[in-house]
């Protein structure tokens, strides 16, 4: 595990969100520091992305949700965020550019993109490898290609805290490594906070500096080894021992036959 | 050729005209992105609930309805947003629910000891009739429509795109979407003498939807919708004084027109393609 630099953190502190009679987190309490990939694992329905919609200011909460910035007390950190997915139809007529420089400038896209904005759309595509798909409209592409995208918007201007929902849902186990090692290196490049919701174990596991493993409230909380050795998680995931012992098996390893 | 030019001799048509120009590319901006969020039952809702505004109007005396019918559009918009978040029913449901309370409400007003033909030109509409002070007011309401989409174009684009994306960029999204539905609110009010209650929402998606068949992206999706409007809007008004018929209709069946023929061109081509 990297060093943080001890002056950035997200604290969260007995969190709650109700939605009508619901309750769908309850009393959460954690942390994450910068340098920091945290993984927020758990079942369908857990409460996972309600706690990102939390941090994001999108929902109602009680609790406190407190942003630490370079050891300043900071109530609006720059927030890059990943959706799981994007509400809208595929024959949308918003091109990569459109979506890009609508983040960027004030200036309507509606009224053109000037060429400067065009330039500085293509920068920041290009340290993400998609610069090529500036002029394809969005649901054109691929899950892989969008999450690239979003990525690359999420990440201009640097925030201070990346927030990614279900980054495996639209993307193959390939296009997921390439993905996991993309956030793996800019967390190393810009020092950053990442944190990834996930029911994908299997995936996060080799990435993950923490993992937090939560249904409607925190049932464990360590490395990924320590969460993977605690017995509620065999509970929460239904998982059995066998599978357990896959995750667990350090690579190179050979795996015991399963004879049923 | 004069002959073709002999509407123009006309004051009511020329103030006619001046209004088309003014509302057509303030319906095709509106429609983008009632399009794009997928809100053409709600601005249909909105349309029609121009009835119980103008029975408010009437009921509390006040001479021109306008002014009824723009307040009451808008608390309407406001309030089913606000009950689309509370009730937890679907949009479709809630809007559903709103539509029959509006016409309902409007209709048993107006039609109190038997009164109700009265406001049948609000069905239909007529811009022929339209006043100098109703010309400037379309013009200050362009004014207001251009302005608000130079202001928030951008951030309207990414809250259709996703509302948590767009709050993670520091966008108020519920000032904009109440600010956006109260926009549309008052360009319906303003709009509905003109073209009818019954048509007003057509003006509002075709011109968006015939646009997204051929635009890939933002600022081709805005010119097409303003060009498929302003040409549907100003040859329906000329074809409407030659053929005598309703200027609104005639408008609204030169865009669904417009629409059939670029879909069938457009799947066509697809279809060729592949």
């Amino acid at each position: 595990m990297t060093q943080s630099c001890g002056h950035c953190c997200v604290k969260i502190e007995n969190l709650s969100v109700r939605i009508g009679l619901n309750s769908i987190l309850e009393n959460v309490h954690l942390h994450t520091d910068c340098k920091e990939v945290l993984a927020i694992v758990g079942p369908n329905g857990a409460g996972k992305t309600t706690l990102l919609k939390a941090i994001l200011g999108d929902i109602a909460y009680s609790g406190q949700i407190a942003f630490q910035i370079r050891g300043a007390r900071n109530k609006n950190p720059k927030i890059g965020y990943v959706p799981q997915k994007l509400n809208f139809d595929h024959d949308a007529p918003v091109s990569v550019q459109d979506l890009i420089a609508a983040s960027l400038v004030s200036f309507p896209v509606w009224c053109g993109i000037a060429n400067e904005t065009q330039d500085r759309v293509k920068t920041v595509l290009e340290k993400f490898s998609v610069a090529h798909l500036h002029e394809q409209t969005v649901g054109s592409l691929s899950g892989g290609e969008l999450q690239r995208v979003l990525l690359a918007m999420a990440m201009t201007p640097t925030p201070d805290l990346l927030l990614l929902d279900e980054p495996g849902s639209a993307i193959d186990v390939k296009g997921l490594s390439l993905f996991y090692k993309t956030i793996t290196r800019l967390k190393e490049q810009y020092d950053i906070s990442i944190v990834v919701v996930t029911h994908d174990l299997a995936g996060i596991i080799p990435y993950a500096d923490r993992m937090i493993l939560i249904n409607r409230s925190v049932l464990a909380e360590g490395t990924p080894r320590e969460i993977l050795s605690d017995k509620k998680l065999v509970e929460t995931f239904q998982l059995s021992l066998l599978n357990i012992s896959r995750l667990l098996i350090p690579a190179g390893v050979t795996e015991p036959k399963n004879n049923d | 050729m004069t002959e073709f030019f002999g509407w123009m001799q006309y004051d009511f048509m020329k103030n006619a005209l001046l209004a088309i120009i003014f509302v057509s590319p303030l319906f095709a901006l509106l429609g983008t992105m009632v399009v794009s969020n997928r809100m053409a039952f709600f601005s249909d809702v909105l349309g029609h609930s121009a009835l119980t505004g103008i029975a408010l109007g009437v009921i509390f005396g006040i001479a021109d309805p306008l002014w009824a019918l723009i307040i009451f559009t808008i608390i309407l918009a406001l309030a089913i947003n606000y009950f689309k978040g509370v009730t937890g029913a679907s949009s479709d449901t809630t809007l559903g629910v709103f539509f029959a309370m509006v016409v309902a409400l409007g209709v048993v007003f107006l039609s109190k000891n038997g009164g109700f033909n009265k406001y049948t030109i609000y069905l239909i509409g007529d811009i022929l009739t339209i006043s100098d002070s109703q010309v400037k007011l379309v013009a200050a309401a362009f004014l207001l429509v251009t302005g608000y989409w130079f202001l928030f174009g951008n951030n309207l684009l990414l809250l259709s795109v996703n509302p948590s994306l767009a709050r993670s960029r520091g966008i108020k999204i519920s000032l904009i979407e109440m600010s956006f539905v109260a926009v549309l609110a008052i360009i319906v009010a303003i709009s509905i003498r003109l073209v009818g209650i019954l048509i007003i929402n057509s003006l509002l998606i075709l011109p968006a939807a015939t646009s997204r068949l051929i635009a890939r992206n933002t600022a081709k999706y805005t010119f097409y919708s303003i060009l498929i409007s302003l040409l549907c809007g100003v040859s329906g008004l000329i074809a409407s004084y030659y053929w005598n018929t309703a200027s609104g209709a005639t408008i609204v069946l030169l865009c669904a027109f417009a629409y059939v023929i670029t879909a069938l061109i457009t799947g066509w081509l697809r279809r060729k393609v592949a």
